[in-house]
């Protein structure tokens, strides 16, 4: 028996049809544009507030500056691995910028620059990749999560705390930052679930630079862009030109004023472009030619602003200069300070385990302890 | 908040009546969320259904769907979200619907429940509770009868404890609520029903965690085990004195940490040990407590440390499954290979 056999399978044996379940939310305005919004360059720039771009500038050269002194002191030995944000740090500092205070950022393991943007100290933002320790910094004293190496697994805390902060009565916002390729994990579509249902006051920046290692983005999703995986969870999705430091910082201050206003997450999809390798123990050759490389190099972040701020009068000659100057400051401490050896106490191998150690963990503690007795001797 | 070591003591002493595992552990999770208003539980079907075992019965219409939430179906999310409360200062209880579906929570439980703690050397603890109904033993189809506690006793940063009796489910729930570590609590889904005389007004004071007990003495030779196993012991030790034998049995009731001292202590007495549970054998938790036995209680074993447990097979189809569980008399049979001759 075909399904058209099937008695009241065809439309003409039912009476009235079956109660249907109505969408929550008229998919619509949900849809990105088909385009990635941009302001440098455009009319739109003419409304452009220059205190606030004059910072994104001195930020997008001293995170320039830091992305080049962290590659050097991968080369050097010093760090054991660095994923350059080269090109992408546009995204970076208005990832940053657009969160108060009390808010959270919730990076993945290559948003360093975001975590230094919003204040963290360039050294301890480093520890992780350096080695002598996995997060070196206090979570909560910049309301920065541990950058994330699993990806994807930080975007439901990210949900999970702004949920909870929601139900506290404090209006916190979390903004939670993941790559392309990270997009096709579970945890993504989970927390992007979980953030509409609950109307979580999060947002969800997606990176999209193009490849994740070595897979570019047809390979790794299907969808007309990434934005457009906000509509089926019932959340808006933006496109943005993620080299495009006004755009972007237009764009998730409007995601983030939403969500505290109740409004529940948003997705935000930044195109922008990876222009170094994955991290140093990638050869990019093998997946990639120099004129797509070369292509991108025009419509670098930094350069963008600067050409958009002079045009203008907003900046001039002295003032590259000095934020040229003041990122080369930076930099010599963060050279300095890497270039002497991290005091390490192998019995802190014990200590943050459990509350309460466990006799087990006593047991072994006590083992190290006299090995390492025996070495001083 | 600190770890509490024993459970709270009200002062009068009411009448005990019959009640069930679930309805302590129910009882548990009421009185948490009484008393600290950052308790939240949450899970599949745990509201207004109250759980697929009820365990959850009552606690949305008493404290709101805020604080006892029907989550979207989806165990990393659940986990993952439990993880960014816990950050915030809330103490989540996160119930998994079923042992193995659990699973889907792995990377959430293991790279960061687990290690929050020690990646931030220390500065931000995850309080949260996973409440995960184990084992067979119920007749439930493929994926309902998993018996998991190896995964997580191999995972650092985990507590894992799974109580036996209707008193430890009250007790224990509480102990790990209040702990500031992450607790696995892993409940013996076919003692749910089991009953015992329990007065939920003044639960009786029962060690915290990380204590094993001796629920019987004897001399001997020691039977250790936990959660679901913990009757079928009993009634291999009640049947064995036919045989001669006077039977120890030691409830671990929490595996990390694992008391190790009650359990040398008992062997060294006995001179003869058992371990029994229903989880395979092959790198089970048994073959950590045989290999702690035999390092410790090497002079005073009169035989090798013995395993009876379940077969290292996938869990059986449940018309199959009484020949998988470990039973009286494969215990007994057991116990009967430690009279030992050279
Ligand atoms: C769960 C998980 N699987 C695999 C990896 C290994 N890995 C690290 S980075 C990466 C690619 C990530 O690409 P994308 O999400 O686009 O971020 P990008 O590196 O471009 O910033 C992979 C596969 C990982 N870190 N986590």
């Amino acid at each position: 028996m075909t399904v058209q056999e099937l008695p009241g399978a065809g439309a003409s044996h039912r009476s009235t049809p079956p109660p249907a379940w109505r969408p929550r939310t008229d998919a619509a305005p949900l849809l990105p544009d088909p385009e990635p919004y941009r302001v440098l360059g455009t009319g739109a720039a003419d409304r452009l507030d220059p205190v606030l771009m004059r910072r994104c500038y001195a930020e997008l050269v001293r995170g320039r500056r830091y992305n080049a002194q962290a590659t050097a002191l991968t080369r050097q030995g010093r760090l054991a691995v660095y994923p350059s944000t080269v090109g992408q740090e546009a995204c970076e500092i208005a990832a940053a910028l657009v969160l108060e205070e009390r808010d959270w950022l919730f990076p993945s393991y290559r948003d360093t620059l975001a975590a230094v943007a919003r204040g963290l100290d360039p050294v301890q933002a480093l520890t992780l990749l350096r080695g002598d320790w996995h997060t070196g910094y206090d979570p909560r004293e910049l309301r920065i999560a541990p950058l994330s190496t699993p990806l994807a697994t930080q975007l439901p805390h990210a949900v999970g705390l702004a949920h909870a902060a929601r139900l506290r009565g404090d209006d916190v916002v979390a903004l939670a930052m993941v790559g392309d390729g990270g997009t096709s994990e579970g945890d993504f579509h989970e927390a992007m679930n979980f953030a509409a249902v609950w109307q979580a006051p999060v947002v969800f920046l997606v990176q999209n630079n193009g490849f994740a290692i070595s897979v570019p983005l047809a390979k790794q999703s299907a969808a007309p862009t990434l934005a457009h995986k906000a509509v089926g969870y019932g959340m808006p999705g933006r496109l943005v030109d993620g080299n495009d430091v006004a755009a972007m910082h237009e764009v998730l201050s409007e995601a983030v004023r939403r969500a505290r206003a109740g409004g529940g997450p948003t997705l935000v999809e930044a195109v922008t472009y990876r222009m170094e390798a994955h991290t140093n123990a990638d050869d990019a050759t093998r997946y990639r030619g120099d004129a797509e490389v070369e292509a991108w190099k025009a419509h670098d972040p930094v350069a963008l602003l600067e050409r958009e701020l002079t045009a203008r009068g907003i900046l001039d000659e002295e003032g590259v200069r000095v934020e040229r100057e003041a990122a080369e400051e930076m930099a010599a401490a963060l050279r300095e300070a890497m270039n002497a050896d991290p005091v390490l106490d192998p019995m802190d191998l014990f200590a943050h385990v459990y509350a309460e150690q466990t006799g087990r963990l006593r047991e072994q503690a006590a083992l190290l302890r006299a090995e390492l007795e025996a070495e001083g001797e | 908040m600190t770890t509490s070591t024993t459970t709270p003591v009200a002062a009068a002493v009411p009448r005990a009546k019959p009640a069930t595992m679930a309805q302590a552990l129910t009882r548990a999770m009421r009185d948490a969320m009484a008393e600290d208003p950052t308790v939240h539980v949450m899970g599949e079907d745990v509201g207004t259904l109250g759980g697929v075992f009820r365990i959850t019965d009552g606690l949305a219409k008493e404290f709101g769907e805020d604080r006892c939430t029907d989550t979207p179906l989806a165990e990393a999310g659940i986990l993952g979200a439990a993880v960014g409360m816990a950050m915030y200062g809330l103490r989540p209880v996160v119930e998994m619907q079923f042992d193995a579906f659990a699973y889907p929570a792995f990377e959430q439980l293991i790279s960061h429940v687990a290690k929050m703690r020690n990646r931030t050397r220390g500065a931000m603890p995850l309080p949260i509770t996973i409440r995960v109904p184990y084992g067979g033993g119920i007749g439930g189809v493929e994926h309902h009868s998993d018996s998991s506690e190896a995964y997580y006793v191999a995972t650092p940063g985990l507590t894992v404890v799974t109580p036996a009796t209707v008193e430890d489910a009250y007790g224990l729930l509480r102990a790990s609520i209040a702990s500031d570590d992450p607790v696995v609590f892993l409940e013996p889904k076919r003692l749910y029903w089991a009953k015992a005389d329990w007065s939920p007004e003044a639960p009786a004071r029962v060690p915290g965690i990380g204590t094993a007990l001796v629920r019987r003495s004897g001399a001997s030779a020691t039977l250790i085990t936990y959660g679901p196993s913990l009757p079928v012991c009993l009634e291999a030790a009640e049947a064995a004195r036919e045989e001669g034998w006077d039977l120890e049995v030691v409830d671990l009731r929490s595996l990390v940490p694992f008391d190790e001292d009650t359990v040398v202590e008992s062997v060294r007495r006995t001179g003869r040990a058992v371990v029994v549970h229903e989880s395979g054998g092959f790198g089970g938790p048994g073959a950590e407590i045989a290999a702690r036995i035999t390092e410790r209680c090497f002079h005073h074993l009169e035989a090798p440390v013995l395993r009876v447990t379940g077969f290292d097979i996938p869990y059986p189809p449940p018309m199959l499954e009484k020949h998988h569980l470990p039973g009286v008399d494969r215990i007994l049979d057991t116990v009967a290979r430690l009279q030992w001759e050279n």
